[in-house]
């Protein structure tokens, strides 16, 4: 065995430095590169300001917009009359539906003299409503002296948005709860809300006297004002999915809709509790499901009809650009440029052509995959030409097949299953893109989803169709992959 | 007769006759129904759209003619930003108006510093998409993480990130943020990082791990054994799926500027439904020659770094 001293060493690396020291940029490349890409990307961050912009988004919004992907609210506002009757009232589109009597919400009722102005506020409704010198004036009231009445009111509201954190509205303060910890906010009618203590660090007041807004993390918050507490209360899941607070079945649970389908009186005498249920369904108008599908089948047809048009026309042209079947340079060149013309123009332009051509829909968006795609397809249709074996054609060519025949019998059938596996690869690839083409305007879901997603509110509704168009192209991601490794005998990916 | 068959043969051809109708009949069951499915198809497409096929196609080669400048020098003017003969003063002749001035008679043509806006999106976005990729792809590959808990949050996390339509992401972001580079920005990375990710992982698990083993050997750390035995083979075939990544994101930078990310994909989009011709004829050819800029020089530096292996077609 050889063993070298540390002289010998010195010695060799003297006699022939390039051995022992490796070049200069074997040693410093990696370092160089890592330099090279740091300072690019601090060329870019000072480009674009993204520093500044960073600093200065309000993250906040980012989580409460995440949050509403897979939670709903309802908003009640409990008002605090000037006597101190406390009333709960919802919006009017509420979730919660007609009738609500929630189970985190407790009121206790009691009898109260109250003073009626039944004609007064009569006529400045009335007045309030259509204000016009053209109308008489609002007939004064019947009785100068307002009317008492006794009557059953709120006295008190609790709202229980965990099991650590309550809020209690009695008339003339509010208690908040939440983890051992308490706020008393006494509050008035000149929208004056005045803690009793020091703010928890969940609570937050810009000015002293202004109203508080009270968190609770993911189970909502509350905005604190003199007369009027109004509650988001938050839960994980999507809101009336199945039937809308317009629909006679809303609040009913699996069992009672399934026992009035099958066996119940007619809710409406004109159809069958079937039918209505389905026509419920369908058109939520919340979610409005059908709308959605028929969107999303636009998107899968225009993936479809693109890519298999895009393959019937590339299938002839490709025999053109080959240079192995068509001997003509020039027919060569001038197909395989139109293909390269095709393909990098792009989906994007192709697709702002066809919108203004023939107006948002899935022709413009079918037109623009068939266009890219025959570049595309074209060009991979003749590199797989051009690699085939040439014996089989030249053994039917010398038993005197016509030309046609030659390729029939002799190139078929070596190419047909690249052509046909790389028709699906785009299929699948296209039931993608044409999600993305749809938003600028090619219509389908992505033009749903982008109209959705401008008007910053309907998370639910996104994340609902997003997750059918994930699912969509998963499903034909697995029917490609499995198609396609049949073809060509091996597992693909 | 003179080639009469035998009574076995006779069997074996007959029972290769009916196999050869019942193989016909399929083909003919599914070219029919091919045949029913695209004609609905067609038919469902025709009923969705806005404007009908028959009755647009007639007026398609009118908003063609739009598009044809009133003369073909206008579209080097609206290029470059020189004034136009025609002005107006109207949004379809003002091309000196977005000059981007970099002194004050120098100044760079607004297409020409948009279109850049855009390659340095999607090459910071690549940049970030390769950075994250880079390390994720170690945490996932089976051969460099034995921890299968590890390794299928990192391959989870990465297939997240791909599932969503970058459009999605770029919504989102433009939600958050503003309007402008940035969500584009947001939304190409995370796709990138995905996408890369997943790439790169494939590279590791296929490299040779005996440089690997030599540096276990010597009780060489898990960095160590990274930085020296797998990055010098693997670097490569990640830059080659890094430029590969590029090109896809100066297309998807486009996109997602034409749906409000900036750059020139906005206006773009501007230009053509304003049906303004010798700026869209400009904005056109001048991504058209970007983008085969950038393919040829990505196949070309491609080519060099790792053979001609990376060129053979996708089957």
């Amino acid at each position: 065995m050889l063993v070298l001293t540390a002289t010998e060493m010195d010695a060799i690396a003297l006699r022939h430095p390039h051995a022992v020291r490796p070049p200069f940029w074997a040693v410093w490349r990696v370092p160089a590169m890592a330099m090279a890409i740091a300072v690019y990307v601090l060329f870019s961050w000072w480009f674009f300001g993204i520093g500044q912009v960073l600093a200065t988004t309000n993250w906040q919004i980012a989580g409460s917009y995440l949050l509403q992907w897979v939670t709903y609210e309802y908003r009640p506002t409990i008002a605090i009359d000037k006597d101190g009757a406390i009333k709960v009232g919802y919006p009017r589109f509420d979730p919660i539906g007609p009738n609500p009597d929630p189970a985190w919400m407790s009121l206790d009722r009691g009898m109260m003299e109250r003073r009626i102005e039944a004609p007064a506020s009569g006529a400045a409704q009335t007045s309030g409503f259509v204000a016009s010198p053209f109308m008489a004036p609002p007939a004064k009231p019947a009785t100068e002296q307002p009317a008492t009445r006794r009557e059953e009111v709120v006295k008190r509201a609790e709202v229980r948005f965990t099991n650590e954190a309550r809020l209690v509205v009695t008339p003339d303060r509010v208690v908040v709860d939440k983890d051992g910890e308490t706020l008393t906010l006494s509050v008035n009618h000149d929208d004056e809300v005045k803690a009793q203590g020091p703010l928890p660090a969940w609570a937050t007041q810009k000015r002293a006297g202004d109203r508080v807004i009270v968190a609770f993390g993911a189970s909502g918050w509350a905005q604190i004002d003199g007369s009027s507490v109004v509650i988001h209360k938050r839960f994980f899941g999507w809101v009336n999915f199945i039937f809308d607070t317009n629909s006679a079945f809303f609040g009913k649970s699996a069992g009672e809709v399934l026992h009035l389908v099958v066996s119940g009186e007619r809710l409406d005498p004109a159809r069958s509790n079937l039918a209505l249920a389905v026509d419920d369904f369908l058109h939520n108008p919340s979610w409005q499901h059908l709308d959605v599908w028929t969107k999303l089948l636009e998107t899968i047809v225009m993936a479809f009809i693109g890519t298999l048009f895009a393959a019937l026309v590339a299938f002839p042209l490709c025999f053109v650009a080959a240079r192995n079947i068509t001997r003509n340079r020039a027919a060569n060149q001038i197909t395989k440029r139109f293909f390269d013309f095709q393909r990098s123009v792009d989906m994007l332009i192709w697709a702002l052509f066809f919108t203004r051509a023939f107006g948002p829909g899935p022709i413009s968006g079918m037109a623009a995959i068939f266009f890219t795609d025959t570049g595309s397809l074209g060009k991979l249709f003749s590199e797989a030409l051009e690699n085939i074996d040439g014996k089989p054609r030249e053994g039917v060519t010398s038993v005197g097949a016509a030309p046609i025949a030659v390729q029939r019998f002799g190139v078929l059938p070596q190419v047909l299953p690249v052509f046909v596996s790389q028709t699906l690869y785009f299929w699948e690839s296209n039931t993608r893109s044409a999600t993305i083409i749809g938003a600028m305007g090619a219509g389908g879901i992505g033009l749903k989803l982008w109209e959705a997603m401008r008007t910053h509110t309907n998370w639910p509704n996104i994340f609902y169709m997003v997750i059918l168009i994930i699912g969509t192209v998963f499903i034909f991601d697995t029917i490609s992959n499995a198609l396609r490794s049949r073809l060509i005998g091996r597992p693909q990916h | 007769m003179p080639n009469r068959l035998s009574d076995r043969a006779a069997i074996i051809e007959r029972h290769w006759r009916e196999q050869a109708r019942t193989r016909r009949l399929y083909t003919l069951i599914g070219g029919g129904g091919l045949i029913v499915v695209v004609a609905l198809s067609l038919v469902f497409a025709n009923e969705a759209n806005a404007g009908k096929f028959f009755e647009r196609l007639p007026f398609f080669f009118d908003f063609t003619k739009d598009l044809v400048p009133r003369d073909w020098l206008e579209v080097l003017r609206a290029m470059f930003d020189l004034p136009s003969p025609y002005d107006d003063g109207s949004l379809k002749y003002n091309y000196p108006e977005g000059r981007y001035l970099v002194t004050a008679d120098l100044y760079i043509p607004e297409y020409i510093e948009k279109m850049l806006e855009t390659l340095n999106i999607a090459l910071l976005s690549t940049v970030i998409g390769a950075l994250f990729g880079f390390v994720l792809s170690f945490l996932a590959a089976r051969n460099m993480m034995p921890n299968a808990l590890v390794r299928g949050v990192a391959r989870r996390f990465m297939e997240i990130l791909r599932a969503f339509p970058d459009v999605v992401i770029a919504g989102f972001f433009l939600a958050v943020l503003t309007l402008g580079p940035i969500p584009a920005i947001m939304a190409v990375s995370i796709h990138s990082i995905g996408a890369l990710g997943k790439m790169f992982f494939e590279v590791v698990e296929n490299a040779d791990m005996r440089p690997e083993e030599g540096l276990r050997a010597v009780g060489g750390s898990w960095i160590e054994r990274v930085r020296f035995a797998l990055v010098p083979q693997v670097l490569p075939n990640f830059a080659s799926y890094f430029l590969l990544r590029f090109e896809i994101n100066v297309r998807a930078s486009t996109i997602i500027g034409a749906v409000g990310g900036g750059g020139i994909g906005e206006l773009l989009r501007l230009s053509i439904s304003q049906g303004h011709g010798a700026k869209t004829i400009s904005i056109v050819i001048l991504l058209f020659g970007t983008i085969v800029a950038v393919d040829q020089f990505s196949a070309w530096l491609r080519r060099r770094l790792v053979g001609g292996d990376a060129f053979l077609p996708a089957t």
